[in-house]
């Protein structure tokens, strides 16, 4: 078991585990603990066997003990696809340090495989001298002929790379409750509780929140709540028996890499819901959610839904235009109105979009990106909707888009979003992805009074002079700075008036055909959004001496950040810089690409982002692209932008 | 825009949260500055003028009163209305007046739209509407063409209509609304038409006080690409044996007036079928005779009177309010859970929310 260990120095994110191990001290029962700085796992089983709770159990006992953490659920469509098959697994990578980490790491270091389908789907992943925990109970004649196994894989050699540790998961579970009465059947499901324990012990995890939690989840049978909570017993007790299990591991908290502060687990939905309803607060209007139900985003709707007390309203729509169509009468009305959907959503609301661009009311437009074209991959994520966001409406339409890049990001991003909408009267695009979604990482619980204001005023009186100097309200006369529209909602006395989506004359809003005025409104409404207030781009180029600027957005930016540090290692000199907002970009941004021979853009589509690069700025930007619904891998990243950095200026060819 | 206004029950009058007017108003406080811009001699004119002319009537704060409408000659409405109001997109008013609605229960939110708008490509937000009985008076001018995109034929022509999308005539059998609404779980189903002032204020002033979605069919004439669609329903003679005027209440008569001062002809349910058919009462008495009960929980016998009329010659046409039921209203039921989770859980605090159960603390 020495490949997990890796030493101090390399504390590089998916690096190949190294070599030396630290000094081993004895438990109490004599044997072996090792210390670890970091360790990634990767449960793997069969779409019903549990995999995606028993990876949250580990995420929720690794993050109450204060490591560092990053996640990669990955688990197919269909809710339970047929059983044994290769398209049916369902897998949970966690990556856990005693300091900070970015991603959820390239390869695992332990692999547990609940089935041979399991084991045959991941195990190109898997490094030589990675431990394997295979369950022995799986790998008859039949589970193996399904997945093409002619031979068993445990005993034809062919894992002869792998420590492996063959363990009869489903016969020791039965035998653990054989005293609860159960059928069979009942008793074989808490197998992954077994192997949760077995984990837990491997890596000295507290287990009282798991316990704690089995009981809550079953405390209407409290007979399954006792039984899972034996099985999870029993598989910390078998490893503390078992001499097959002979050395043990700790991981230290990651004391020193987290600013003082409190902190919590948290995953990307969760956090951006959480930024929805602190929006609301801040904002002081009620949280308005129209939502039609789709994979990744349906958590922000299932969220949302319980907070009713914080006055959130949401509206299960019939359908996803009815869904951002309520959400835009709600804003008409005074809410902070809010859709939720993923790129297929998107592309039928967009209709209603464009109508949100011409009322300029303040909406947030949610997408969680997943595999695309059409339905695609529905439960992998993709970067594919970013053109989508920008210019996917009829007519000149522009919309705000901020993207976060990080599962706790998530929050600050919706704040943001948010006082973009309501400060500029416009529809925004928050570009979130099903990586972030339902990745989970560590993160600072904010001080609500450090939370930004976002109180707007809505109109209450005349705003203007007639020439007869009567007093009149003029819908669409702007303010002179942020070319917002005034917001005057129903039930305000004497500002009665009407707005559509036919072409408004300038101040007024009356319905205009005249020419010269739709030049001037299409060209105000790309001005307001164009003077939108982001910050200035910030560039990590620690040496300033790199030649070589990797940028990216979104998601990206764990494995982005963990390829740069790669490099960075191994002497070369890089600079880095992470877009939040993509429209409008930052003021600097084009001085920012002029400093660099060259850029090189990661994206997992086919070069959206460097396709605005080239188009705004004539810079040639290098794209560098992955589309196969899962991250980046920092390893195989570091190595491409190694690769870029070794050309001479004009050598630069995109792949 | 927090609500202020507590009250208990699920079921409450229409307008009971919407403030009232401080003073006394006139059709002309409801008419906009707006140059009102449909075709002379469209029907659209005279449900416009009686809109304006009945709003007075409820006296409710113009501030408060919406009206939202998609797209279509009909949807142009809202810009002649002096209240708040939204021209939105092709059959979306519905979903948009839903999210208004149910997020400013201080407001008395109007839909208007047109057969093509609501039937064909918003047919479903309108069914999910009156599903969910939202409080919204929903106002659907039928004149059984495209009137703005030219002359096709809408989901209510007859078959075989000649237009210009079908030279041999049209293939698609119509919707009839009123089916449609009841089918859909419709609280209050009405039909009226244009030309007949006091039947179509009558009939908005029973929509305006129904809590929930009230769905206001308006046959209405467009003079330019289906002129005279109704003129069955108008023709005065004609009229008297086409039109079924129904009345709560009151027995369903029609046709030349018997004896009895009533109409000669009258509906009644076959014994043998269920279904309803009519009768002349000079031959066969009116002991069987129907009275009619907008208030029967029971759709059957709404659904029932509204396949009387022959979609083709519009004769045995029901109009006045089929349908009228309490329901429980969305957006009260939704207010309601608001408060019950401020009840059992106590007023939100962002604090506890964001810190959750399993924190850890980093001290520096």
């Amino acid at each position: 078991m020495t490949s997990q260990v890796s030493s101090p120095a390399d504390k590089t994110d998916g690096a190949l585990a190294g070599e030396p191990c630290t000094p081993a001290t004895e438990n109490g029962a004599g044997k072996e603990v090792r210390r670890l700085d970091r360790v990634i796992i990767r449960f793997a089983g069969d779409s019903g066997d549990g995999m995606q709770l028993t990876g949250d159990r580990f995420t929720s006992e690794t993050a109450s003990f204060g490591n560092d953490l990053s996640t990669l659920p990955n688990f197919p469509a269909e809710i339970r696809a047929p059983a044994g098959t290769l398209p049916g697994v369902s897998s949970f990578q966690l990556h856990f340090a005693d300091h900070d980490i970015l991603t959820p790491g390239d390869a695992p270091n332990v692999l547990v495989a609940m089935n041979p389908a399991a084991l045959k789907a991941n195990l190109a992943d898997v490094p030589r001298g990675a431990d394997i925990i295979v369950n022995t109970d799986e790998f008859t004649k039949r589970p193996m002929a399904k997945v093409g196994y002619v031979t068993s894989p445990l005993e034809d050699g062919s894992l002869e790379a792998y420590n492996v540790h063959p363990v009869p998961l489903t016969t020791l579970t039965i035998e653990a409750l054989k005293d609860f009465g159960l059928s069979r059947k009942e008793a074989e499901r808490s197998k992954n509780m077994f192997a949760l324990g077995l984990l837990s012990w491997m890596y000295h995890r507290p287990t009282e929140s798991t316990e704690a939690f089995l009981r809550q989840k079953f405390a209407k049978k409290p007979d399954i709540a006792e039984a899972n909570v034996a099985a999870f017993r029993a598989g910390w007790n078998f490893g503390e028996t078992t001499e097959d299990f002979a050395v043990s591991y700790e991981v230290a908290p990651a004391t020193k890499a987290f600013p003082t502060g409190t902190y919590r687990n948290i995953s990307g939905n969760l956090a951006l819901s959480y930024g929805l309803v602190a929006a609301g607060r801040q904002a002081d209007l009620p949280v308005y959610l129209g939502s039609y139900p789709i994979t990744p985003a349906s958590d922000i709707l299932h969220e949302l839904s319980k907070h009713k007390n914080f006055g959130v309203r949401t509206f299960q729509a019939e359908d996803e235009i009815a869904g951002i169509g309520a959400a835009l009468g709600a804003a008409f009305g005074g809410s902070l109105a809010v859709t939720t959907t993923s790129g297929p959503g998107v592309a039928l609301k967009s209709e209603t979009i464009g109508l949100a661009v011409s009322l300029e009311l303040p909406l947030l437009i949610v997408d969680i990106q997943r595999g695309g074209p059409s339905t695609g991959l529905p439960t992998k994520t993709e970067q594919a909707d970013l053109l989508q966001a920008m210019y996917g409406r009829n007519g000149e339409a522009p919309v705000p888009i901020v993207a976060p890049k990080t599962p706790a990001d998530c929050f600050d991003a919706a704040l943001d979003a948010a006082r973009i909408a309501l400060s500029y009267r416009t529809p925004v695009f928050l570009l979130s992805d099903g990586y972030l979604a339902n990745g989970s990482e560590p993160w600072r619980i904010p001080e609500v009074d450090e939370l930004p204001d976002l109180r707007v005023q809505f109109a209450t009186s005349a705003n203007h002079e007639l020439a007869d100097g009567t007093e009149a309200f003029w819908p669409y006369k702007r303010d002179a700075q942020t070319l917002a529209r005034p917001w005057a909602v129903p039930g305000t006395p004497g500002l009665e008036h009407r707005i559509g989506g036919i072409e408004k004359q300038d101040g007024t809003g009356n319905i205009s055909y005249d020419p010269a005025n739709h030049d001037f409104m299409v060209r105000t409404r790309q001005a307001k959004i164009d003077g939108i207030e982001v910050p200035d781009l910030e560039v990590d180029d620690p040496s300033g001496d790199a030649d070589t600027l990797v940028i990216g957005w979104g998601s990206t930016y764990g494995p982005i950040t963990a390829a740069v540090r790669r490099v960075r290692r191994a002497g070369g000199q890089i600079a880095q810089a992470h877009l939040r907002h993509l429209n409008p970009f930052p003021g600097n941004l084009g001085a920012v690409l002029g400093r660099y021979d060259k850029v090189v853009v990661p994206e997992m589509n086919l070069g959206q982002l460097a396709t605005l690069l080239r188009a705004k700025f004539l810079v040639d930007a290098q794209s560098h692209t992955q589309v196969s619904g899962m991250p980046f891998k920092a390893e195989q990243l570091a190595a491409h932008l190694e690769e870029v950095m070794k050309q001479g200026p004009k050598e630069a060819i995109n792949d | 825009m927090t609500e202020t206004i507590a009250e208990g029950a699920a079921q409450i009058e229409a307008l009971s949260l919407v403030p009232k007017a401080e003073a006394k108003q006139s059709m002309k406080d409801f008419k906009s500055d707006q140059e009102v811009r449909w075709c002379p001699g469209c029907g659209d004119y005279a449900v416009l003028a009686a809109v304006q002319g009945f709003m007075p009537e409820l006296g409710l704060a113009k501030e408060n009163i919406v009206f939202v409408s998609g797209i279509g000659c009909s949807s142009r409405f809202p810009y002649y209305m002096n209240t708040y109001g939204m021209h939105s997109i092709h059959g979306r008013a519905p979903a948009i007046a839903t999210g208004l609605a149910s997020s400013r229960r201080d407001l008395s939110v109007w839909v208007v739209t047109g057969d093509g708008d609501a039937l064909s490509i918003g047919g479903n937000h309108l069914i999910h509407a009156l599903r969910r009985n939202v409080n919204l008076k929903i106002l659907l001018f039928n004149n059984r063409i495209y009137g703005l995109t030219k002359g096709q034929y809408s989901p209510t022509s007859e078959v075989g209509k000649i237009t210009k999308s079908t030279p041999m005539g049209s293939l698609d059998a119509p919707f009839n609304p009123v089916s449609l609404a009841i089918g859909a779980e419709a609280s209050f189903v009405a039909r009226t038409v244009d030309s007949d002032r006091k039947h179509l204020t009558s009939v908005l002033r029973q929509a305006a006080a129904h809590p929930g979605t009230a769905l206001v069919e308006i046959y209405q004439n467009c003079n330019i690409f289906n002129d005279g669609a109704f003129e069955a329903l108008k023709d005065k003679e004609k009229a008297q044996e086409a039109v079924i005027r129904l009345e709560h209440g009151q027995p369903i008569r029609f046709g030349a007036p018997a004896e009895d001062g009533l109409g000669s002809k009258g509906v009644v349910r076959d014994p043998a079928t269920g279904d309803l058919r009519i009768i002349d009462v000079t031959q066969e008495g009116t002991a069987g005779v129907l009275v009619h009960d907008a208030h029967n929980p029971s759709p059957t016998t709404a659904f029932a009177l509204s396949r009387l009329a022959d979609p083709d010659t519009l004769h045995h046409t029901p109009i006045g309010v089929l349908r009228s039921v309490d329901r429980p209203v969305y957006d009260t039921l939704m207010s309601d859970q608001l408060d019950a989770a401020i009840e059992q859980k106590g007023k939100g605090d962002l604090a506890t929310l964001l810190a959750g159960n399993d924190t850890w603390t980093v001290v520096g």
